[in-house]
């Protein structure tokens, strides 16, 4: 693409763009090509009112003109070079545009195939004795709140310790290989874990296990590593002055660890660890092999099966019974609660970060 | 780093240590070591339950053929579905890192980034559903375009599928669970690259674009691959989207990606197997489990190597 430039002949003289004398090169007007696409995207809707055409053909082919309008009006004003960086700037800005087709169609089919179902009853009956219309989440949400719970107990002592080893302890091999190990440990497919789970528990249970502690370990191993990972990061991120503050004082080290570090860090670990909760309350696979489903409440993790938000969605879609319509719209609209629960999970993240952020003078 | 403070301190100055500090020190230490138990009780513990499976006999296994002719298809269709999301999703992780750093105006670039982020935070199985329900259909017409046109190729040989359940549709879906990985890890190292190598560019006529090509691309290289092998480990091992999305055929070996059976992958054949699987099956589902763990384990690992020698570079 470095060829020197070399304009076909449109009243202007080959190479003008490079000559020394020439003051300025030709450019095109500022933002032709906003100007291009939007002329463009007008008669694509009046084609579309009049012709019929889907909207995907049309998006395709406004994108796919207007480059070419666009590249073609560049190279004949601006030159070859100016034509490969406007036509690579329409392909990122299209892959952009692209990346959000799915995000959107996403959110909109979720909500509007759950708003349906999504009424007090939803909300406060379970599945026991229900066939057809009516029934509930209550019994999922609450095993969901019940397996996330104990993960969260599990997993954050031992992250927020091991991050802590990481940063203010460990040295040499063994920091080497956790360090490691943790980054490698996040890519545990999650049905991997659930079959950890079942092969840990199944030597005390015996064979066809399912319980709810049981998924709050599988999730813990998929849990963990997030924690260990966002905590090292903030961590790190502490100013050593205050810590050499401290041990001038004659502060222990665990005592600076606990009153000066980890205070000073809160906010991020606050927002580490909800962001770590987002990733494991949405997780299907390690509950659908450990934890079963069922369709009464259960709030005791020891004892069999307990249904989950996740797992009573892909139920109810895979087999929802007869008449099929009253299953499929429970699964949407507890997709739509799941996907709610981790959006607003991932807001209050953000929030916590915000507000709790050590008031520095930076 | 600011981890070196105590023991880069010589050792003659060392202080009387509490038992308060010795306690905490220990749990800390605990901590870490109970997660390299962790994963290696994972692995343990798989190949333990695995074990029964290997040494059955072959007409046990379901397929009745034994371990490995029931785990090869899963480790085929695992690959092909990761393939075709890595194809697909690295290019555009490409551009959207592209244009998070280097195209969109200042000020909306960070919420812009945070909407792709969106696209990792929206869990698996709701994944399925919007594949099942619009991703799918939306596709069809298109399946049948490519039979028609593309048919002389083995991967759209068809017949195309009247539901759009097909193995691209599963690769489609992965790729959208695997492009904020990708692209996240591409914009951190395109926005490290040295702004002096980029404003030389510039200052020699570069254009955005040969600027990128010429600092940003080089530089950010293996960042890029890193990202997309990471992003790999994840497709191999997502499950739900694909359970739900693929309609599976089992034993089947095909690269025709837009025909009604296809080869299920290790992790959708686990999810859909396991709730009624018994005795032997159940051992069967962990010996491909242990197989899908091994993979991703070696993905994973290359990757990081990868992108953590990067690291070491760019200091």
């Amino acid at each position: 693409m470095s060829r020197p430039t070399r304009t076909p002949d449109l009243g202007q003289p080959a190479g003008a763009s490079l000559a020394a004398g020439q003051p300025r090169a030709r450019r095109l007007p500022r933002r032709t090509a906003t100007g291009v696409f939007a002329v463009l995207t007008v008669l694509a809707v009046l084609l579309g009112l009049t012709t019929g055409l889907g909207v995907v053909p049309l998006v395709l082919l406004v994108a796919v003109v207007g480059t070419l309008v666009v590249v073609l009006l560049s190279r004949a004003v601006e030159g070859a070079r100016k034509a490969t960086d406007r036509f690579v700037t329409c392909l990122v800005v299209g892959a952009f545009a692209l990346a959000m087709v799915p995000l959107v169609s996403l959110v909109w089919t979720v909500v509007s195939s759950g708003l349906p179902r999504l009424d007090a009853e939803f909300f406060h009956s379970s599945m026991l004795g229900i066939l057809g219309p009516g029934g509930g989440v209550y019994h999922a949400i609450m095993g969901t709140l019940v397996i996330t719970g104990i993960t969260t107990l599990m997993s954050v002592p031992i992250g927020l310790l091991t991050a802590v080893y990481l940063v203010e302890y460990g040295h040499g091999r063994l920091k080497r290989a956790i360090t490691f190990l943790v980054d490698v440990m996040t890519g545990i497919p999650s049905i991997v874990a659930g079959l950890f789970a079942y092969a840990l528990f199944v030597i005390f249970f015996g064979e066809g296990v399912r319980m709810g502690f049981g998924g709050a370990v599988a999730l813990s191993v998929l849990m963990v590593p997030v924690v260990v990972r966002s905590a090292e990061e903030v961590l790190k991120l502490v100013p050593n002055e205050l810590r050499e503050a401290s041990y001038a004082l004659g502060v222990p080290k665990w005592r600076t660890i606990v009153k000066v570090v980890l205070p000073t860090a809160v906010a991020g670990l606050g927002t580490g660890i909800t962001l770590a909760i987002a990733r494991v309350i949405g997780e299907t696979a390690p509950l659908l092999v450990i934890a079963g489903t069922t369709t009464a409440t259960n709030l005791d993790p020891f004892d069999g099966r307990m249904a989950t938000l996740p797992v009573f969605a892909y139920y109810q879609l895979t087999q929802p019974g007869v008449p099929p319509e009253d299953g499929i719209n429970r699964a949407w609209t507890a997709a739509l609660v799941l996907i709610a629960i981790v959006l607003v999970l991932n807001l209050v993240a953000r929030l916590i970060g915000r507000v709790f952020a050590p008031k520095t003078g930076r | 780093m600011t981890a070196t403070s105590a023991p880069a301190q010589p050792p003659t100055r060392r202080p009387v240590r509490s038992l308060g500090d010795r306690l905490f020190a220990g749990s800390a230490t605990g901590a870490g070591i109970l997660i390299l138990l962790l994963l290696a009780g994972v692995a343990a513990f798989l190949v333990v339950q695995s074990v029964p499976a290997v040494t059955a006999p072959a007409d046990s296994i379901p397929g009745g053929e034994g371990i490995v002719a029931y785990v090869w298809p899963l480790v085929f269709g695992t690959l092909l579905a990761a393939v075709i999301a890595l194809l697909v999703a690295t290019p555009l992780a490409i551009g959207i890192a592209l244009f998070t750093t280097y195209y969109a105006p200042r000020r909306v670039a960070q919420p812009l980034g945070y909407l792709v982020d969106l696209l990792a935070a929206i869990p698996s199985v709701v994944y399925g559903f919007w594949g099942i329900a619009w991703l799918a259909p939306h596709l069809v017409p298109s399946y049948r375009w490519l039979d028609e046109h593309a048919g002389w190729l083995p991967f759209f040989a068809g017949p195309a599928s009247a539901t759009g359940r097909t193995m691209l549709t599963a690769g489609l879906v992965l790729a959208i669970m695997i492009l904020p990985i990708i692209s996240a890890i591409s914009r951190e190292v395109f926005s490290q690259v040295p702004s002096l190598h980029r404003e030389a560019a510039l200052a020699l006529g570069a254009t955005r674009w040969e600027m990128i090509r010429m600092a940003v691309l080089p530089y950010g290289r293996s960042g890029v691959i890193g990202g997309a092998m990471l992003g790999l480990g994840r497709a191999l091992g997502e499950t739900l989207a694909v359970a739900l999305v693929l309609s599976v055929t089992s034993g089947l070996v095909t690269v025709n990606l837009i025909s009604s059976s296809n080869p299920a992958t290790i992790a959708a054949n686990i999810a859909l197997n396991f709730p009624e699987a018994t005795g032997i099956g159940v051992n069967a589902l962990i010996a491909s489990g242990l197989a899908l763990f091994v993979i991703t384990f070696a993905v994973n690992l290359l990757a990081r190597a990868v992108v953590n020698r990067r690291a070491e570079f760019s200091e």
